[in-house]
């Protein structure tokens, strides 16, 4: 790209606010009641996390990994894509964390909580982002039908695993948290760019998360 | 000064020139007392294309939302019912040459199209492929105009895009650019190839294009597209926080959309601006550029002072 320095983030937006939230009123009507099934798994993992374990473990990255596989095929496969063309690779992304999840959260059982002591921080952002983070397009001013819940969309599905990866995932924290955080980056610029007034709140849950990471590693 | 009978057979010929352009409008229901719509012969061959186009950047990208394609059908429909005939699309806009493809349809295939798309792939030997695919979303025999979006691999489409108007597939060929950029290397390409059309941005606060890519334009016989008039809305933003001044109506401007287009398209080497919108109403109000008065050089200046100004 040639003179790539006169290039600003709105020459890369495809399509309008109306059109992108419309997109999640759409999406939540064609796949209602799922949302009532995402909020059930994201209570059992608030239920789940803070006792540690090792089934539980892998059963919270179960969780999270199917939230991933979803949303990559049902969300940006099947509904971002049409428009925006980036989606496929943002897809192909989310079907790599949700394998990512499951390989080493399930399988490998390397994503167990320390019952004893949990990351209160963490489990804070897991709170956050399934009741928090979902009221926030309606107070200001969406509509209720365009809600964003954890488990079917992106932004609080992000949210809530790094607040997860906090309490659970010990080395393999960097290996898990590389997607999410990059997401968290891509959505905050992509709503910015639309004038959102929500913008900065992925892109913040998802700093809070990595500074408190490093400032525990200390 | 003009003697009276002068002036008579003046008004005489203006008042034919009105009624025999005054025909060549698009009957349509409600539009019986419309103005004629000014239009600009392409260069290359002389067809006659209203000055007002039908932009898709952004706002025909609605997806599969079919309330929101319902509103864009509605859309291109005031747009021909108005007399509008180029339509700009790329398969960079995601859905949009879909939604064309579909309020064309709904539409019932306006046989006034002038159907402006883009190749937009790096890959020189996937070109025809991508226009094909293009093609199939819009649904139509072939396209008028195809132009190399923003010169992504300029040299290997070019010469594809003009085997296929020789052979019929297409009629006219391009090149565009935005916001000013690479305007040395279209200057390049429009001296040194057989180009029909090129498309830059231009506007009343956006001019860098009047310094070379316009004159040399008229001088090698080329029309010119312009795109982003209203720069993507922040302009007329801008200017609808002020009145429209009383002199706009010297040029037959009732609104600031108007006022901004028939800046545009009075220059003498533009064939056609495409503003882009998302409301039937404003389209019309894009289409009533194309009509009546444009504004001579000395009123050109006085818009540009003016908006300046603002």
């Amino acid at each position: 790209m040639s003179e790539w320095w006169t290039y600003t983030l709105s020459d890369f937006l495809l399509f309008s606010p109306r059109t992108y939230y419309r997109l999640f009123e759409l999406y939540n009507a064609d796949i209602w009641p799922a949302q009532i099934v995402a909020l059930a798994l994201g209570v059992t993992i608030l239920v789940l996390l803070p006792r540690g374990g090792a089934w539980r473990g892998q059963a919270v990255a179960a969780i999270l990994g199917a939230s991933w596989l979803w949303i990559a095929w049902a969300f940006h496969g099947e509904r971002y894509a049409t428009i925006n063309w980036a989606a496929v690779y943002v897809a192909a992304g989310f079907a790599v964390e949700g394998l990512l999840l499951l390989w080493v959260g399930l399988i490998r059982n390397r994503m167990q909580a320390d019952g004893q002591s949990m990351d209160r921080v963490g489990l804070a952002i897991v709170l956050f982002a399934l009741v928090g983070q979902p009221l926030i397009g309606p107070l200001v001013g969406r509509a209720w039908s365009q809600v964003e819940m954890f488990g079917v969309a992106p932004d609080p599905t992000a949210v809530a695993t790094l607040g997860v990866l906090l309490c659970a995932a010990g080395r393999a924290f960097w290996l898990l948290a590389a997607l999410p955080i990059a997401w968290c980056v891509i959505t905050g610029a992509t709503l910015w760019t639309m004038g959102s007034v929500d913008s900065l709140v992925a892109p913040l849950a998802a700093a809070i998360c990595v500074v408190w990471r490093i400032w525990r590693q200390r | 000064m003009s003697s009276p009978s002068r002036v008579d057979r003046r008004r005489l010929i203006r008042g034919l020139a009105a009624a025999s352009a005054a025909l060549t409008v698009r009957p349509s229901i409600g539009s019986a007392q419309r103005a004629p719509v000014v239009t600009r012969g392409v260069p290359s061959s002389g067809e006659a294309l209203p000055v007002v186009g039908l932009g898709s950047w952004i706002t025909f990208n609605v997806g599969n939302d079919r309330v929101a394609r319902d509103s864009c059908a509605e859309v291109m429909g005031a747009f021909f019912d108005d007399g509008g005939r180029l339509i700009d699309s790329s398969p960079m806009y995601a859905s949009s040459q879909e939604v064309i493809g579909y309020g064309l349809a709904k539409l019932g295939k306006p046989g006034g199209l002038f159907a402006a798309d883009k190749v937009w792939i790096s890959r020189g030997s996937r070109g025809r492929t991508q226009i094909e695919q293009s093609r199939q979303h819009w649904n139509i025999p072939r396209f008028d105009l195809v132009q190399v979006h923003n010169l992504l691999a300029w040299e290997d489409h070019l010469p594809m895009l003009f085997d296929m108007k020789a052979a019929g597939q297409l009629r006219y060929v391009g090149i565009t650019t935005s916001e000013g950029r690479r305007h040395h290397e279209i200057e390049q390409i429009m001296r040194s190839q057989p180009l029909d059309f090129v498309q830059v941005t231009y506007n009343v606060l956006d001019r860098e294009a009047e310094d070379r890519i316009l004159p040399l334009a008229r001088d090698r016989g080329i029309g010119v597209i312009i795109n982003r008039p209203f720069r993507e809305g922040a302009l007329i933003r801008k200017v609808m926080r002020q009145p429209l001044p009383a002199w706009a109506r010297d040029i037959d401007c009732a609104n600031w959309a108007q006022f901004l287009l028939k800046f545009i398209v009075s220059h003498p080497a533009i064939t056609c601006a495409i503003p882009a919108t998302t409301s039937a109403a404003h389209v019309r109000e894009n289409m009533g550029a194309a009509a009546g008065r444009l504004p001579d050089e000395a009123m050109r200046r006085r818009m540009i002072a003016h908006v300046e100004a603002l």
